[in-house]
């Protein structure tokens, strides 16, 4: 279990413990989070399921697999914090994770 | 105007497979589809993918899916619209009106939707201020290359749609490639060629860019580019082109009246038909207790709400139930020989 900090776009905080083997997206649609799409249902095929990740995690959160920057290539206004939160998988160790919400997904 | 029995509003495996089901039971169809090609989600999201869960198929990709519906419906002929998006669905007396954008008008007593998660349109650049030049000197998508020749064109994007029309109108324009990183996702051979044309100065790659303003006071006039760093690079350009790939958008279906919660429309499970008589959602469109977003499921859905549709487009007559492999009428509609 984690904690996981979604701040929406509305500037709206929420804090949700996420069970571990969930994915940060599946954490959000779950609980009716606002901003996250994810359309294609976790497949990295979409990129509707974009987040900035605060910087103080962004070292700490597994590498990229491949496949995930390019579909950020897509995603609305990508910035160098930018991971798709499907690919994100909650474990202890993202105990504390805040992530930001787009004004979009497209 | 086309008559028909059943206007089908997406090409993905369920709206194949829905059309085959209403072909057996003999009513006629068109489908319509806002992608240039047959398959829907299968063949735009994830062509090579592999699926282990369609019923009694080990293993396909979605391409391969895609095929064999393809295949399974080919006797039948039905002639499928693409690049055509529906914007309208009207009643008019016990029929539907449905309009498309490429000014299509069909009238039919039965609609089914399976759009899947809406319809996959060109995603956009972020700057608000990009819309007023849409379709003009900002676009998506090349329909007529002529208009480039001489002019100067700013194209976004690291794939191959980028790429290769970066090293086609580098031919008669002056081309910036611009793109959010060093890395590109286009086919290597493509990637080599864009980096020799950079090299010897016939196009201008900026890497490490994105879009952060456009300006011009009737048409497009220049672009501010912004660098990972802060820094702004500002240039005159003719053209703009974004290459984002495609996002699906529920679209028009929100207006026409249906129930829909969270882009998905609510449907009973006997018919799978929606608040508005006539008007059914098959696929992952529908919504009602218990949904799975499978294959499978929207092929239950498809040939349930196909024999729906019997009623209306059939009034005075009793449907039958049949078994492929029994029913002399079925295997001349499939026209197999026995």
């Amino acid at each position: 279990m984690a904690k996981i900090t979604y701040n929406t776009h509305d500037n709206k905080t929420h804090s949700i413990d996420v069970q571990n083997g969930l994915t940060v997206m599946e954490g959000a649609v779950q609980n009716d989070i606002p901003g996250i799409d994810a359309d294609c249902g976790g497949g990295m095929a979409c990129a509707t399921c974009h987040v900035y990740v605060n910087e103080e995690w962004q070292d700490k959160l597994p590498a990229k697999e491949d496949g995930e920057e390019d579909m950020l290539d897509m995603a609305f206004e990508p910035k160098q914090n930018s991971r798709l939160s499907c690919q994100l998988v909650v474990s202890d160790e993202l105990d504390g994770l805040v992530v930001n919400i787009p004004s979009k997904q497209g | 105007m086309i008559k028909t029995d059943v206007l089908i509003i997406g090409a993905g495996p369920t709206g194949l497979f829905t059309a085959h089901q209403l072909k057996l039971i003999g009513l006629n169809c068109e489908i319509v589809d806002n992608l240039d090609k047959i398959g829907g989600q299968c063949i735009e999201l994830y062509p090579d993918k592999p699926i282990y869960d369609i019923p009694a198929i080990p293993e396909c990709t979605g391409e391969e899916l895609t095929n064999n519906l393809i295949n399974q419906i080919k006797t039948f002929n039905i002639p499928i619209h693409l690049n055509e998006r529906v914007d309208e669905v009207k009643k008019e007396n016990n029929n539907w009106l449905v309009k498309t954008n490429a000014g299509k008008t069909f009238i039919t007593p039965n609609v089914i939707i399976a759009g899947g998660v809406g319809s996959f349109e060109p995603r956009k650049f972020a700057p608000k201020e990009c819309e007023k030049y849409e379709n003009q000197s900002i676009l998506y998508s090349v329909k007529d290359k002529k208009v480039f020749k001489g002019k100067t064109v700013s194209i976004f994007g690291g794939g191959d749609s980028a790429l290769d029309w970066a090293v086609e109108l580098s031919k008669t324009s002056k081309v910036n490639l611009i793109h959010r990183r060093d890395d590109f996702r286009g086919a290597q051979s493509t990637v080599d060629k864009v980096q020799e044309l950079a090299k010897s100065g016939t196009i201008n790659l900026y890497t490490k860019y994105q879009l952060a303003n456009v300006s011009g006071e009737k048409s497009l006039d220049s672009i501010g580019i912004k660098h990972d760093d802060g820094e702004i690079k500002t240039f005159k350009t003719d053209y703009v082109l974004g290459f984002f790939g495609l996002i699906m958008q529920l679209g028009p279906i929100a207006n026409w009246g249906l129930n829909i919660d969270k882009k998905t429309i609510e449907v009973d499970t006997e018919k799978f038909e929606t608040n508005q008589k006539g008007i059914y959602a098959v696929g992952d469109i529908c919504n009602y207790p218990g949904k799975l977003k499978l294959i499978l499921s929207g092929f239950h859905e498809g040939a349930l709400a196909a024999r729906a549709c019997f009623k209306l487009a059939r009034p005075d007559e009793k449907y039958r139930f049949e078994f492929t492999t029994s029913s002399k009428t079925i295997k001349n509609r499939l026209g197999v020989k026995e």
